[in-house]
């Protein structure tokens, strides 16, 4: 490639419904590299775009819970493979958001996909690990089986770009609920490249919705809106302020919320059950036996 | 050949010895309270039984400092299978005093003794049972053996005992002590499960039970020594406590109100399917917050299942909680009954068509008929408020889709009920709704196995079976 050669400069758009749209607002925003030189334009989604982004999440919840948990765990898996596919894509927009070597930016990708599988394979295991019969003292069937609670608005890690964004996303869409994401303000790249993955693969429009841009200025709309059932807080992470308003809003309709940490999590370790079961109802069925 | 009478069946008063006055259970001894004290009147006659004190914010921390005592020095530590024996000690003291307190529940709270005495207390000393063998067992329950600490636990007037046990078993079951707030209107069952907790020896202040009002039961939830917060009761305070907890790391379960969808389908058996609706709905005086409020018909059995519940309405016996013939007992309280009335007017003056059991109610005390309105539509605030009270709300529908769709379209989430022959549209339907419980050709069925608990509106969290440990213990998800 020439040294003469003026790059193209990229305008990152939303991703809603499947489809590709910019801010309703119009605003982007500039994305530097962890070096602070020009990477790439970001939509800043607005009030408008998060809103968009649960009509969606709301309109493919039906569909989506309804799948059997074998396809959900292939759609999921498949996510996986085109995501390996695409490895120098991920690599290199880990190293320009965290700054991080080569090597260790593949070993963060690595990480990302292999949770994405591991994952994948939890769709038709869940209930029999969460749900249980219960022997009730009567003539009755009773069992207590895990629903998706709905919608979801996730709050992605501020600084680990795609292996945290994977760890919150994955455990949200893989029970069935419905997602709408608001990535890293600072390092959106790989939640962009993601979105372009799940495009090219089969997860259907609207499961999984993403939203760049400023969690302060989007999330207290997602935390306060009546037609989101949860919200994970992990991207306000360390800002308690944030966190504590976001908490109270998310009261107005009861949203299920999985609150902030102090600081950002180690996304090595093993995540165990809770990020999955935070999103999860239990309905329990009775009915009497006999002849 | 004429109608058999009924005699009166009365149980006897004689077993319940109400004191003049009550004080606060704090460090397992009972001592007067710092705020004003209240009076609980028995429902049905009006009759004020005791002067009980109220808890103000001193008292809550001293009982809180007690539990934490407990919880550090005594409880925390103990191991699991000795934890459990003070469990089942308790359990069996419930049973050998059964009837103690379900004339006492029936005095207070004003529910039918056929209730008390056969679903209530049996069903508490169930649940003390079932949670004391797990105590020893909770590395395998999925959720870890570490308790959270101490629980503030604020519990509702219309199952006054059977939410005690609800809170207290599986709380002290997984290694927490409780600072525990019973309603204004009925405390004296606690009161006397407190005599209980003594009567068992459990370690002093690993149950404190503070009487009180709403201002008692704020400084129980806002208190910073309270690690876990539980409540039952109305969606508007469930918000205000969520909103009360936000930023701090209390962890906490609510479980809130409802407006049960209860579905009866062409093929429903219809016997059944009417006694179903009759229990749904005028078991305790539908002061249930899983009732089957809203019964959706389809409409081409409507007017059938209408003229057999009529009928059936017809038989109902209202009055004295203690005879035991009686099927539907006093409203709880005078505030409780203003709040029936008022919605029932507001159904009536918004188009739909009221119809009250013919029946008898007895001149002092608090009561309301059993009632139903037909001609309901969905936009009718009986059709989407809680009235937590004997008033059934009748809607139709054509088709499968259209019944789940009705009966999803509500904020809450807590129950729903399916009659039908068809195992395989149960199933279906079943799945649809947007609902923790779901009562097929049966319904307000409790077990301490099987979890209860709502979607949506109707709060978050899980009380009974495995699933109710999770509340109780860090490895949980609230």
């Amino acid at each position: 490639m020439s040294k003469d050669r003026i790059d193209v400069r990229k305008t990152y758009k939303l991703f809603i419904g499947g489809a590709f749209p910019r801010s309703e607002s119009g605003y982007s925003y500039v994305v530097n590299d962890h070096k602070g030189a020009f990477v790439a334009n970001a939509a800043l989604a607005s009030r408008k775009d998060a809103r968009d982004a649960v009509v969606a999440a709301r309109k493919a919840f039906p569909s989506w819970s309804g799948r059997t948990a074998y396809n959900r765990a292939q759609v999921l898996y498949r996510v996986a493979e085109v995501m390996e596919d695409r490895r120098p894509q991920f690599v290199q927009a880990v190293q320009q958001s965290e700054g991080l070597s080569g090597s260790k930016a593949e070993g963060v990708v690595d990480a990302a996909v292999d949770r994405l599988v591991w994952y994948a394979g939890w769709a038709d295991k869940l209930a029999q690990v969460v749900g249980n019969a219960n022997p009730v003292a009567g003539p009755f069937f009773n069992l207590s089986t895990p629903e998706p609670t709905g919608v979801v608005a996730v709050l992605a890690p501020q600084r680990s770009s795609l292996l945290g964004l994977v760890s919150v996303l994955a455990p949200v869409v893989v029970s069935g609920n419905t997602a709408v994401l608001v990535s890293s303000y600072e390092r959106p790249l790989p939640a962009v490249n993601l979105a372009e993955v799940l495009a090219t693969s089969d997860v259907p429009g609207g499961v999984i919705n993403i939203l760049t841009g400023s969690a302060a200025t989007v999330a207290p709309w997602l935390a306060s809106h009546m037609d989101v059932n949860a919200i994970d807080l992990t991207g306000a992470a360390g800002d308690t302020a944030l966190a504590a308003e976001l908490e109270v809003a998310a009261a107005d309709n009861l949203k299920r919320v999985r609150r902030a940490p102090a600081a950002e999590p180690d996304w090595t370790l093993d995540p165990g059950l809770e990020p999955m079961t935070a999103f999860l109802e239990i309905k329990t069925v009775w009915h009497p036996m006999g002849v | 050949m004429s109608i058999f009478e009924y005699a009166p069946a009365p149980e006897s008063r004689a077993v319940v010895d109400i004191k003049e006055s009550y004080g606060l259970f704090v460090n397992g001894e009972f001592t007067p309270g710092g705020g004003a004290s209240f009076k609980t009147v028995n429902p049905a006659t009006e009759e004020v039984l005791a002067e009980v004190a109220e808890a103000d914010a001193a008292d809550v921390d001293r009982a809180v400092k007690a539990a934490r005592k407990a919880y550090d020095k005594v409880w925390g530590p103990m191991p699991g299978r000795e934890r459990a024996k003070y469990l089942y000690r308790i359990a069996r003291i419930i049973q050998e005093r059964s009837r103690e307190l379900a004339v006492l529940e029936s005095i207070d709270n004003g529910k039918p003794i056929k209730e008390s005495r056969d679903v209530d207390v049996p069903t508490v000393a169930a649940h003390f049972f079932y949670y004391a063998g797990w105590a020893d067992k909770l590395e395998h329950s999925g959720y870890g053996t570490t308790p959270i600490g101490v629980a503030g636990q604020v519990i509702p007037w219309n199952f006054p005992l059977l939410m005690l046990a609800w809170k207290v078993a599986p709380a002290l079951a997984c290694g927490n002590t409780v600072v525990l707030k019973p309603a204004e209107t009925t405390p004296l069952t606690a009161l006397l499960f407190a005599e209980i907790c003594q009567q068992a020896d459990l370690p002093p202040g690993v149950v404190n039970i503070l009487t009180g009002a709403g201002e008692t039961g704020r400084a129980i939830v806002e208190h910073p020594g309270v690690d876990k917060v539980a409540f039952t009761g109305s969606t508007e305070v469930g918000k205000a406590i969520a909103r009360a907890v936000a930023g701090t790391d209390k962890r906490v379960t609510l479980e809130l109100g409802g407006k049960a969808a209860n579905i009866v389908f062409d093929d429903a058996p219809m016997d059944q399917a009417v006694e179903g609706i009759v229990n749904g709905i005028f078991f305790n005086q539908g002061h249930v917050c899983c009732a089957g409020s809203r019964l959706l018909v389809q409409e081409s059995v409507a007017e059938e299942v209408l003229e057999r519940l009529k009928r059936r309405m017809g038989t109902l016996r209202v009055g004295d909680p203690l005879d035991k013939n009686t099927d539907v007992g006093a409203i709880n309280s005078a505030g409780q009954l203003a709040r029936i009335r008022e919605l029932s007017d507001i159904g009536e003056a918004e188009g739909a068509e009221r119809w009250s059991a013919p029946c008898e109610l007895p001149t002092s005390g608090y009561w309301f008929a059993p009632t139903l309105f037909t001609g309901v539509s969905q936009a009718h605030r009986i059709a989407r408020e809680e009235i937590f009270g004997p008033v059934l709300s009748v809607l139709t529908f054509r088709t499968p889709s259209e019944a789940v769709e009705k009966a999803n379209n509500t904020p809450y989430g807590l129950s729903a009920g399916i009659w039908t022959e068809k195992g395989s549209r149960i199933l279906e339907v079943a799945g649809q709704l947007r609902a923790g419980v779901v009562w097929a050709n049966t319904f307000n069925k409790f077990d301490p196995t099987s979890p209860f608990g709502g979607y949506k509106e109707s709060g978050y969290g899980r009380e009974g079976g495995r699933h109710g440990l999770a509340a109780y213990l860090k490895g949980g998800q609230a």
